[in-house]
């Protein structure tokens, strides 16, 4: 395969190295949960594309779709697509108490109060 | 036939009993039905470990869909043996959790923790007794997604700022775990692990397998908290409420160990995963430096939970140098020791929960006199203390013990000095606590008296189970041995 016929995997290695960044570089909070979403799109995009098959169609059991993509990758993917939902949510939740607690979502103004105890 | 389906149970059990728990909401009520579930799931791990040491390995194939199709459990005596350490703390744990949970969290939430205690024993005891690589990361993040709840319920506001750490720390790694296994998947189209374990070497000497390996070692690293990757254990354990850092730290880092030993000796198989590739000198070091830097660190803390934390760990540098020796010896050591760590840490927290529940607080300071005031519980602490140290007839000896042979049949003298060490900063970091509240100032005024029995007794239970299986290493070490012997074999 060509260089350029791997571009989705050029895609996902980009989205991930920036969402990773994002998690680590950023002092905001919800800031950083986007990060992680980006991060965890890309392993969504890397399960898609395995699953792939040049030039398959649909996975439908029906005379004319052969040869299909592996539906199998999909499925698992929707699993992971449902926790990184739910992680996302319980984040978000978490950031929420955090500015009732701490009237900040800034990471180094929460390290300060906590530092001034 | 209601044995042969006992494996499902397992998980089933407690998954169920998660939105019970909130239908029913009372305090009193969703507490009864934690412990039941809890005791229930003790049964069935201790109903599934002896049919394993009668009969072997056992498989489970769900709906009927045979492995590698469907999504398979497969018991061996590693994986009998974690669910019982889980199953176990959780008992006498959600035994203990009634009044301090009272004490520390509001009514109105607290059918809210005893659901997420529930959900997260279900995803403790479904990595444990899957055989599924899929699966296995599904119930990693229902066990850690829980955790980050309890550990978000506890007083201080601390607790929101390093639930929230945890949570960015733990998804990267679950999402490290999940690159890892799609790799695998990509490689051999499967998600089995016997097949897995079957189908690799075949294609071992690729640079998927590679990225594979690395991906899913450096992700469950980080939900082992090793050494670097540690930074979110100490804040985790210290905020939570206590009986939540009771059982997080008694089980949750055990069973992530466990999932390091089957990807590590069962899918990749010892050869390729600690020696082709060189990860046994990479634990070896790490887990060096995890017991000498986490121990001195623990020196320095003025909270008691923090404290214990760092200990935690340098008890998981432990965990990993016994796997770094390749020899049964090593792993039976370092599968010894998950069960005695669970033993003497569950003792120490639950001794630290019920000091909190009596005098609000887990700062040094505040531990004047304390072996005075509250005698059973300072002797709770002091005997997991001495059983961290590893002082002989505690199970901690046991297991520093055997993971001594394990060194010197290696003949790595570096590693056992480090072992040494270790041992002896644990004699200062538990000895600055005993000198304070057995030696300390005896203040008249500060509040004294024993916590009441139901939470006092489950720690005193863990503290003479220390004693016990210091004493009598029939079952644990026996276990232990048969254990690393089934996973040197393979699946």
């Amino acid at each position: 395969m060509s260089f350029g016929g791997l571009y989705n995997y050029w895609i996902v290695i980009l989205l991930m190295m920036t969402g990773f960044y994002v998690v680590i570089a950023s002092g905001n909070l919800v800031k950083k949960i986007i990060g992680l979403n980006l991060f965890q799109a890309s392993v969504f995009i890397l399960y898609i594309s395995v699953g792939k098959v040049a030039g398959g169609s649909a996975p439908v059991l029906q005379d004319g779709f052969e040869p299909y993509s592996n539906p199998l990758p999909h499925v698992l993917i929707l699993t992971a697509i449902v926790v990184g939902v739910a992680t996302t949510a319980l984040g978000l939740a978490l950031v929420v108490r955090i500015r009732e607690a701490y009237d900040s979502v800034e990471e180094d103004e929460i390290h300060d109060q906590d530092e001034s105890l | 036939m209601i044995g042969a389906q006992l494996p499902a149970l397992q998980v089933v059990i407690p998954l169920l009993a998660a939105p019970l728990c909130l239908l029913l909401y009372r305090p009193f009520a969703t507490w009864l039905l934690t412990v039941v579930t809890s005791a229930a799931t003790l049964v069935i791990s201790t109903l599934l470990l002896t049919q394993v040491l009668d009969s072997g390995p056992i498989d489970y194939t769900f709906g009927g869909w045979a492995a590698p199709f469907g999504i398979a459990y497969r018991i061996d005596l590693v994986n009998a043996y974690v669910l019982l350490i889980v199953s176990a703390i959780s008992t006498v744990v959600s035994v203990f959790a009634r009044l301090s949970v009272a004490a520390e969290i509001e009514a109105s939430n607290q059918g809210i923790f005893y659901t997420a205690w529930l959900l997260c024993l279900t995803g403790l005891l479904g990595i444990a007794i899957t055989g599924d690589a899929f699966n296995l990361f599904v119930f990693l993040e229902i066990s850690s997604l829980s955790s980050y709840v309890l550990i978000a319920m506890g007083q201080d506001r601390r607790a929101l700022t390093a639930s929230y750490q945890y949570l960015i720390m733990g998804t990267i790694g679950a999402t490290f775990i999940l690159i890892g296994v799609g790799l695998l998947y990509a490689l051999t189209g499967t998600l089995n692990m016997a097949d897995l374990a079957e189908r690799l070497p075949a294609v071992a000497d690729t640079r998927t397998a590679r990225a594979g390996f690395a991906f899913l070692t450096v992700g469950i690293a980080l939900k082992i908290a090793l050494f670097p990757l540690h930074l979110w254990l100490p804040n985790a354990y210290a905020y939570a409420p206590s009986a939540v850092s009771a059982f997080l730290a008694a089980t949750a880092t055990k069973v992530a160990v466990y999932a390091l030993l089957r990807f590590l000796f069962s899918v990749f198989g010892e050869s390729f995963s600690l020696e082709t590739m060189p990860l046994a000198h990479g634990l070896a070091v790490l887990g060096s430096v995890a017991v000498l830097f986490a121990s001195l660190v623990a020196i320095f803390q003025h909270n008691i939970k923090r404290m214990l934390a760092y200990s935690s760990v340098a008890q998981i540098g432990y965990l990993t140098l016994g796997i770094s020796f390749v020899s049964e010896l090593g792993l039976s050591a370092t599968i010894l020791h998950l069960f005695n760590h669970a033993l003497m840490k569950g003792a120490l927290f639950l001794a630290l929960g019920c000091i909190a529940w009596r005098i609000g607080s887990a700062r040094l300071g505040d531990f004047q006199g304390l072996g005075y005031r509250m005698p059973w519980t300072m002797g709770v602490f002091l005997i997991g203390g001495l059983s961290l140290i590893g002082i002989p007839t505690t199970a901690g000896f046991i297991s520093k013990w055997y993971l001594v042979l394990a060194a010197l049949e290696k003949g790595w003298w570096p590693v056992l000095v480090v072992i040494v060490i270790g041992s002896l900063l644990a004699v200062v970091y538990i000895w600055r606590v005993v000198e304070i509240a057995y030696l300390g100032k005896r203040l008249e005024e500060a509040p004294s008296g024993e916590a009441p029995l139901s939470m006092l007794l489950p720690a005193c239970l863990l503290a003479l189970a220390n004693i016990y299986f210091g004493i009598h290493t029939e079952l644990s070490v026996g276990v232990a041995h048969e254990a690393a012997k089934a996973l040197f074999g393979g699946l």
